[in-house]
């Protein structure tokens, strides 16, 4: 039953959109719209968490729509259940977010109507349970977020943004509809269920996991198949953005995991190879990316890539694992994966909101005009602060349990008996450990120039702290931030039944363990305790604050600052973005950006001022993308000509395109 | 359990009290190096009473972030050293933070001290923390690679059960062990801050690193922050002790005597880390900034190749 339950919702969702048109130009529209969205969202998740806890199996539901031979097939299995609470998760505080943020909204008839519906579809695509549903809720996905992409058109770059992205979305879904052809062969019995019990070959099932990697990578992001991404979240407003980032990754994450893990059977070795070396190269790429960005939001949508590479790095390794018939080190790594999957779903959304205030507060997403907003917004800095620690992978917080769990299941891998793997999996783990360096050094920028230092601009001079709902969804997710974080045994309890169903067991019990410690296969190989090691920090630092406050001194004087006897009154002498980044664009940029710094001195006695010039090179793009445009583009203009041919010319090339398929099909028998 | 807990409190008070002993040990030795006099040995204690009575001179623009700071970094170090096998191993919360966990830990100290770099708004200010975050970026990666070769040796990544399944002595000696001793010693120099990666002895001086971020701190703050420097120091080589030198540390239900012994191996061992320390600081220059990535990345290949050579073979 719940499956209808939780199709009413979505069903709910969907009417929304329709009244959101009639409402869109009202003064209580936007607050009617999010307001039930938020409720709607919260109690699917509800919903979603009754089906992960109450470990019922569910039975689907076939609505008469769609194929008629086929119907469409709904059906919320443990999987399905948790990424169903993620979505709506996220859907909740986004809508929660909105009731604030949505007020500044320019033109809200561009974004109310679309918002439900993207909602809507995203619970489609975790719910359906054959592969028609499943590709045309995707495609409703991909359509309805595209509309909100292209919400403010008449800005900067967003129309090219929305393009390219709806171009990288066809493309996605064009390779997932050849994947679930091939899954469902000649008879074409889309049905997820009769899906799983056909075996497809050897041959067969590498094409579909190549094609799966391509169009649900590209949906969520991998490298090289990104380009869009950092387009396209930015692009949208401030809420949506969160959900595209912190969500709808994650419902690509879901497809993967679905075709690959469950409807394709069991899987070959070196699948993993393939899946852990696009997870570690779209792990370092990502950050590299986001560290050479100075706009707050765009460098959150890269790290978003990051994100995902180590939550695939986790899902290569549950695939080596299972391919090993190592199920226990297979639950391990899947749990890590998924786990990550909550947490960056957490943090990115509430980053996307932070900036998103910011964006309201200032106008500026540019952080070369931001600085000093702690003082002007101290709770959103106070909140983004948490977001930065949490997405840094810093204990206490809950980004860093799943890098450890990660960490400890590459620690497993010697075991495995393939030389491949044998000599991936390290240099797997260094690029990981690379990113999460990587990870807290850009953050440290995002905060730190953004928040921190003295105001650049006038805007961020007065900027104001943002609205109470605004600040209630970013709490609330900064609260899950340190509970995750802190009591990560119960998150990790509720993806039992998921691995159960994928891998066939799922990681030992952790919510009996003494202390909530975290224990993934035996005390004496390693544990982690977040809530002590919280409850010591918090204790030792409380403790020297007091005892040298009253013992010593607690004076205090203001003055100038100090700066080695040099302070500059400008606030322009601060470190900005760009040159926050420079060591580190020095020391990996040259290779990997083809970055290069070019000083220009006036001559001696000429007052016109220096400059500085940094040249850097999206090296993917120039030889991924940038060559297929070309080619379209000539090809385009060639075939160009056959649009103004005279009437006997047409009639030749039909004719000799008669004869030569005719020419085909008698070689062809 | 009252004993256990004493023992764990023993810990914390005497990584704590030792840590400006060792500095002063260290800065003590580099002076005879060079034929000076030297301060005596008890002078960092000297220092930080004097600067925790003086009054805190806080920049106009400084936010309460700054502030806090100080007591972040500090309860993150102590807490990470209190973790750390010194006298004696599995104490009563060993368990709670395993190696990775650890460095974790540092790792949210340098997180925050970044940030602190960034708060008043300097050019000095930034210009530490944007080096900082560069080198820490090439260091915590290669710190990784070492606990990964450790732990795989050691078959765990608790502290604990490290220490002491290499005081058993099973292993001899392994080519991935001398890998990762070679770039933990790299590691620890330069998260240190120590000569070759940057001079803790400097000020006014373009290629400093930590002490360019710490510029704006005065009074008690700048004495927690020193003091955090000289725990993490200690920290360090009591790692190092406990996994390359693990004689005479006490196990965990050893009598009095022997956690006397393991006590007095431990100030040995820090001795002798003190003094190896400031032999080497004498005897090598500083290199220049963006030299220090060739540095670490050699650690960081350093860590990798001991990993990868366990992947590949048991034996090795």
């Amino acid at each position: 039953m719940t499956a209808a339950y939780a199709l009413y919702g979505v069903a709910a969702l969907i009417v929304l959109a329709p009244v959101a048109i009639a409402l869109s130009t009202s003064p209580h529209g936007t607050a009617v719209i999010y307001g039930a969205s938020l409720i709607i969202t919260l109690t699917l998740g509800m919903i979603a968490l009754l089906c992960l806890f109450g470990r019922a199996q569910t039975p689907g539901i076939i609505l008469p729509l769609g194929l008629p031979w086929l119907g469409a097939h709904f059906r919320i299995d443990a999987l399905a259940a948790f990424f169903l609470a993620v979505v709506n998760l996220g859907g909740a505080a986004a809508s929660l977010f909105a009731l604030g943020y949505g007020r500044h909204e320019h033109s809200p008839q561009r974004v109310l109507p679309f918002y439900p519906a993207y909602l809507a579809a995203m619970n489609l695509v975790v719910m359906a349970d054959d592969a028609f549903s499943f590709l045309v809720s995707w495609e409703f996905m991909s359509l309805t977020s595209w509309a909100l992409v292209i919400a403010h058109h008449r800005v900067g770059e967003n129309m090219r943004a929305g393009y390219i992205y709806l171009l990288m979305a066809s493309f996605g879904t064009l390779t997932l509809l050849l994947a679930f052809g091939l899954l469902a062969g000649a008879d074409g019995n889309y049905a997820f269920d009769a899906i799983r019990e056909s075996h497809p070959s050897a041959a067969l099932s590498a094409l579909v996991l190549i094609l799966a990697l391509v169009g649900a990578g590209s949906k969520a992001g991998v490298v090289p198949l990104h380009a869009w991404l950092p387009l396209a979240h930015p692009a949208a407003p401030s809420h949506v953005s969160a959900l595209m980032s912190g969500v709808m990754t994650k419902v690509a994450v879901y497809g993967f995991v679905r075709i690959v893990f469950d409807l394709l059977g069991p899987p070959d070795w070196w699948w993993s190879m393939v899946v852990l070396a696009v997870g570690g190269i779209t792990a370092v790429m990502g950050v590299l990316y986001a560290l050479m960005q100075h706009d707050l939001k765009r460098l959150l949508a890269y790290h978003t890539v990051e994100n995902i590479g180590i939550i695939f790095i986790g899902l290569g390794l549950a695939l080596a694992f299972k391919a090993h018939g190592m199920a226990l080190a297979a639950a391990l790594a899947l749990t890590a994966a998924l786990l990550h999957v909550f947490n960056h779903s957490v943090f990115k959304s509430l980053l996307f909101f932070g900036a998103g205030a910011v964006l309201n507060a200032t106008g500026e997403r540019d952080m070369e005009h931001l600085g000093g907003l702690i003082h002007r917004m101290p709770q959103t800095a106070f909140v983004f602060l948490v977001g930065c620690v949490a997405i840094s992978a810093l204990p206490p917080l809950n980004g860093f349990v799943s890098e450890w769990l990660t960490f400890q299941a590459i620690l497993i891998s010697p075991q495995l008996p393939a030389w491949g793997l044998k000599l991936l999996v390290p240099a797997v783990g260094a690029l990981l450990a690379l990113s999460a360096a990587l990870a807290a050094a850009c953050f440290v920028k995002a905060f730190g120039v953004s928040f921190l230092g003295r105001a650049r601009t006038p805007a961020a001079a007065q900027a104001h702290e943002t609205d109470s709902n605004s600040l209630a969804a970013m709490y609330f997710l900064a609260a899950l931030c340190l509970v995750a974080g802190i009591l990560p045994g119960i998150f990790i309890d509720a993806l039992a039944p998921v691995t159960n169903t994928l891998v066939g067991v799922s990681m030992p019990q952790q919510a009996d363990l003494e202390w909530l410690t975290i224990v993934p296969i035996a005390e004496s190989r390693s544990s982690y305790n977040g809530l002590l090691v919280f409850i010591f920090v918090v204790l030792s630092g409380s403790i020297a604050a007091f005892a040298i406050h009253r013992i010593a001194s607690d004076k205090l004087r203001r003055a100038p600052a100090w700066d080695c006897g040099y302070p500059d009154p400008s606030p322009a002498a601060q470190y900005t973005a760009s040159s926050f980044a420079q060591p580190i664009r020095r020391v990996y940029g040259t290779s990997v950006f083809h970055a290069r710094e070019i000083g220009e001195m006036p001559p001696p006695g000429s007052l016109a001022s220096a400059r500085l010039t940094v040249e850097l090179h999206d090296l993917i793009w120039d030889a991924a993308y940038a060559p297929v445009a070309k080619g379209i583009e000539y090809a385009a203009e060639k075939l160009n000509y056959l649009q103004f041919l005279t009437i006997r010319r047409y009639l030749t090339l039909v004719f000799a395109a008669l004869v030569l398929l005719l020419l085909v099909l008698a070689i062809w028998q | 359990m009252i004993r256990d807990l004493a023992l764990q409190g023993a810990q914390m008070l005497a990584v704590v009290v030792l840590a400006p002993l060792l500095t002063g040990l260290v800065r003590k030795m580099k002076a005879r190096l060079l034929r000076r006099q030297g301060p005596p040995l008890i002078q960092p204690y000297r220092d930080l009473i004097r600067l925790i009575r003086k009054e805190v001179v806080l920049a106009e623009g400084a936010s309460w972030l700054f502030r806090v700071i100080p007591y972040i970094i500090f309860a993150g170090t102590w807490v990470a050293a209190s973790l750390v096998p010194t006298f004696g191993s599995g104490l009563l919360f060993s368990w709670s933070a395993d190696l990775i966990a650890i460095i974790a830990l540092l790792g949210s100290a340098r997180f925050f001290l970044a940030l602190a770099g960034l708060d008043v708004g300097t050019s000095f200010g930034g210009i530490g923390s944007s080096r900082e975050v560069m080198i820490a970026s090439l260091a915590e990666p290669a710190m990784l690679m070492i606990v990964f070769t450790l732990a795989l040796i050691a078959g765990s990544t608790q502290l604990s059960t490290m220490a002491a399944y290499m005081a058993t002595g099973e292993e001899g000696l392994r080519v991935s062990l001398g890998l990762a001793l070679l770039a933990l010693i790299m590691v620890a120099i330069a998260e240190n801050a120590r000569i070759p990666i940057d001079n803790p002895a400097t000020h006014l001086e373009l290629t400093m690193v930590h002490e360019a971020m710490v510029l704006e701190y005065s009074g008690r703050h700048l004495a927690l922050i020193d003091l955090t420097s000289e725990l993490k120091l200690l920290l360090y080589i009591s790692v190092i002790g406990c996994l390359f030198a693990p004689w005479g540390i006490a196990g965990p239900d050893a009598n009095p005597r022997a956690i006397a012994i393991g006590f007095v191996a431990y100030l040995a061992k820090l001795a002798v880390g003190g003094l190896l320390l400031a032999a080497f600081e004498t005897a090598i220059a500083k290199m220049r900034v963006f030299r220090v990535p060739a540095f670490l990345g050699a650690a960081l290949m350093l860590g990798l190749l001991g990993t990868l050579l366990l992947f590949v073979s048991g034996s090795l």
